[in-house]
């Protein structure tokens, strides 16, 4: 097993870091593990830290997408935090928005806005 | 004289991590060339999607890297073990899909690239050549 990421409970949020050289087959994984912790921790918030990507790819991005969809299913909001601005512009042109998941800059951007909403 | 061309470098295409390795490979060759951030986001992410297109539609495959330093600019080849596709055009397409992606792959590597060729090569398999000036 390489460096898979691993996700931390703090306040009902779950965080989780993804590392620069994760598989399709690990962010498959991790969207699974994170929807099943979205509920047996009865998280309210997920936030994913992508600031080790280099580039996030069509299938990165449609996985984040997915999983932004699947936790608001679960009554969890999901932040994508820490995109680098020539990542952001790159999935712009691929026609990627990220449907579903809210961004902030940071982790503690994120974890503010879910304070505010009393998710956290 | 024109600058010296830095030697090619060849990723095999077999596993999926090795996608990983194409993509850090020609990562580490734009900064050699001093790339621009977004030049090279923008050249690693079309790698990513044709490196992924050669090992899920073409059955594996091999990128080779090349790159020139008068004018900066970095091209990649890559070709697959695979059918071929049987109408480039439509594969181009973005949302057209045979393995329930979201069928942006090619069309947004095109996209994000100065040049970009592909075609079924008469012995078998898919080539795609990509450059940019970075």
């Amino acid at each position: 097993m390489a460096d898979t990421a691993s996700v931390y409970l703090v306040e009902h949020v779950l965080l989780v870091a993804i590392p620069d050289n994760i598989t399709d087959t690990e962010i498959m994984s991790l969207q699974e593990e994170l929807s099943t912790r979205i509920v047996s921790d009865g998280a309210r918030g997920v936030v994913i830290d992508i600031a080790a990507l280099e580039i996030v790819d069509t299938f990165v991005g449609r996985v984040l997408a997915q999983l932004s969809s699947m936790a608001r299913l679960l009554a969890a909001e999901t932040f994508v935090v820490g995109m680098r601005p020539a990542v952001a512009m790159t999935l712009v042109e691929l026609g990627m928005d990220l449907h579903g998941s809210r961004t902030a800059l940071t982790l503690s951007h994120a974890l503010r806005a879910l304070r505010s909403e009393g998710l956290a | 004289m024109t600058g010296a061309a830095a030697a090619p470098r060849r990723i095999e295409l077999k596993a999926e991590r090795d996608i990983a390795a194409a993509r850090s490979a020609v990562s580490r060759a734009c900064d050699e060339l001093q790339a621009s951030a977004l030049r090279k986001v923008r050249f690693v992410t079309a790698v990513s999607e044709i490196a992924r297109n050669a090992l899920e539609h073409g059955g594996g495959g091999t990128l080779e890297i090349s790159a020139s330093r008068a004018p900066r600019r970095i091209a990649v080849l890559c070709h697959d073990n695979g059918p071929g596709i049987l109408d480039i055009d439509q594969a181009m397409r973005d949302g057209f899909t045979t393995a329930g992606s979201m069928g942006k792959g090619l069309g947004g590597a095109r996209r994000l690239v100065d040049r970009f060729e592909i075609r079924n090569r008469p012995e078998g398999g898919v080539e795609v050549r990509m450059s940019s000036q970075v």
